[in-house]
């Protein structure tokens, strides 16, 4: 296969990045993205060019840290990250645009790399259970139903790669923050600190400058692990009820 | 107090006005229709005038009819608001290619098809309800009660070509605003489970098309004199 790659090249964070083209002749339709990704960095350190920086790390589909914008969709045209992207999904001699994560709170670091900690912050804000478990509890000690254990689990599979913030017009982490919401909002252990995780990983989306949800649902149809936007509603729901019906804690508190 | 500012500045917060002044307006158009359908009973004008004149004097729907006023602007302004941040959002570069294939049209484009609506509701104000209230609109006599002859006044401009035409049009974009609203309104709101889900789909659908052209079909049925 042959194709042309139109990537998007910025040399640091303040710098002002441009796309630049690549003629990559020796490409297999084997090849998975990143694969291919590295055959042309390997060309480009042989003639003493910068290679392209990107994002990578387990090359299974786990760790969501292969972010690319791919022709327009995060992760390209299949309904996986980039990894598992293979090159027979395109066409002999297309031209794919490659270019980072847009969005305010995600900056360009180099070439193709965004800084996510804002995603960080969020589940720092709230996104974790504080209660002192003590031993290992008995099995059925804290009984679950089924449905309601494999639709914690559904949300728990979000690995937080930010594609849901790179599909949406707005830039929103809605889908993000709800899945971590969800996973603690409907499980016996997540209850304690219901209202309060809520309030507080809201209070810091909106901090980072993400944009609002106006329910285009790119970002389900773009996620990885299909993250359903059944959980935005809950995660809507879960912040009203807080919002009316919690009491103001202050950080520090005992005052 | 602070609460309450924090929850309605917050993108979800202001989201739920959108959704509640959104199903309201949905309610209005609603009224609104089963008052215009009243133009297509052949008693010249007479049914359509006597609702005018009640929507008009009636004190109940005063208080209703300010209130709408008051939630028009409020979805306008406070979507503006999240516009503004929703492409802030973005940061200082774009895409410079992006596909529509995960999202429908409408859904993408809320805010050009809600300032055609905002356009429209300015113009229709103008010539119908200003008219009403302040023009000097023609009367008539029914069983000795004087009525201003609004039905006149609608027959007047629906006979105007490209009037007709501005109508459906702004009629096409109500259908696509709605197309994505009212479905989004409930999500929102967090009114989503796979028990009320079908129905939520099918009636928000439903209303998307058959309000705004049972709205359209009235001017072209007097345009035509069906």
């Amino acid at each position: 296969m042959k194709i042309t790659l139109k990537v998007w090249r910025q040399k640091s964070k303040d710098a002002k990045g441009e796309f630049k083209t690549y003629q990559h002749d020796h490409v297999s339709s084997d090849m998975s993205f990143l694969e291919m990704m590295d055959v042309l960095n390997t060309q480009l350190i042989k003639k003493g060019e910068d290679p392209i920086h990107f994002d990578h790390d387990c090359r299974e589909g786990i760790c969501g840290m292969c972010s690319m914008y791919i022709n327009g969709q995060p992760h390209g045209p299949l309904q996986t990250t980039t990894c598992q992207l293979h090159m027979r999904t395109f066409k002999d001699g297309e031209t794919i645009t490659v270019e980072p994560w847009r969005a305010q709170a995600f900056p360009v670091i180099k070439d193709l790399v965004v800084d996510r900690s804002a995603f960080d912050r969020i589940q720092q804000a709230g996104g974790y259970v504080n209660v002192n478990t003590g031993g290992v509890p008995d099995a059925n000690v804290i009984p679950i139903s089924k449905k309601i254990a494999d639709e914690a689990f559904d949300a728990a599979a979000c690995i937080g790669c930010g594609a849901c913030v790179a599909a949406c017009k707005n830039a929103s982490a809605m889908l993000f923050v709800s899945a971590k919401v969800s996973q603690f909002a409907l499980l016996p252990q997540g209850h304690a600190e219901r209202k309060e995780r809520v309030e507080k990983m809201v209070e810091q989306m909106d901090t980072e400058g993400f944009g609002s949800c106006t329910n285009t649902r790119a970002c389900e149809a773009e996620c990885p692990k299909a993250i359903s936007v059944a959980n935005i509603a809950r995660m809507n729901r879960e912040y009203f009820s807080a919002m009316v019906s919690s009491y103001e804690v202050k950080v520090g508190g005992g005052e | 107090m602070k609460w309450l500012i924090d929850l309605f500045s917050s993108t979800l917060g202001r989201k739920v006005l959108m959704a509640l002044t959104g199903l309201f307006l949905i309610l209005f158009l609603a009224v609104h229709l089963a008052g215009n359908l009243q133009l297509l009973k052949h008693d010249g004008g007479r049914a359509f005038n006597v609702y005018a004149e009640f929507m008009s004097t009636n004190p109940l729907i005063q208080v209703i009819s300010k209130g709408n006023f008051f939630f028009i602007l409020l979805h306008a302004g406070v979507s503006l608001g999240l516009t503004i941040r929703n492409r802030k959002a973005r940061g200082s570069v774009g895409y410079a290619v992006t596909s529509g294939k995960s999202s429908i049209w409408s859904s993408r484009n809320m805010g050009i098809l809600g300032t055609v609506i905002l356009v429209f509701i300015v113009i229709h104000l103008k010539d119908f309800w200003a008219q009403m209230h302040w023009g000097g609109i023609e009367t008539v006599m029914y069983d000795g009660k004087e009525y201003r002859d609004l039905s006149k006044l609608v027959a007047y401009w629906f006979h105007v070509g490209w009037y007709v035409a501005l109508y459906c049009f702004c009629m096409i974009a109500i259908g696509f605003h709605l197309w994505h609203g009212f479905i989004s309104a409930f999500q929102t709101l967090g009114l989503n489970h796979p028990k009320y889900n079908p129905l939520i789909h099918f009636v928000g659908k439903a209303f998307a098309i058959v309000v705004p052209a049972l709205f359209a079909w009235i001017p072209l049925a007097m345009y035509f004199n069906i």
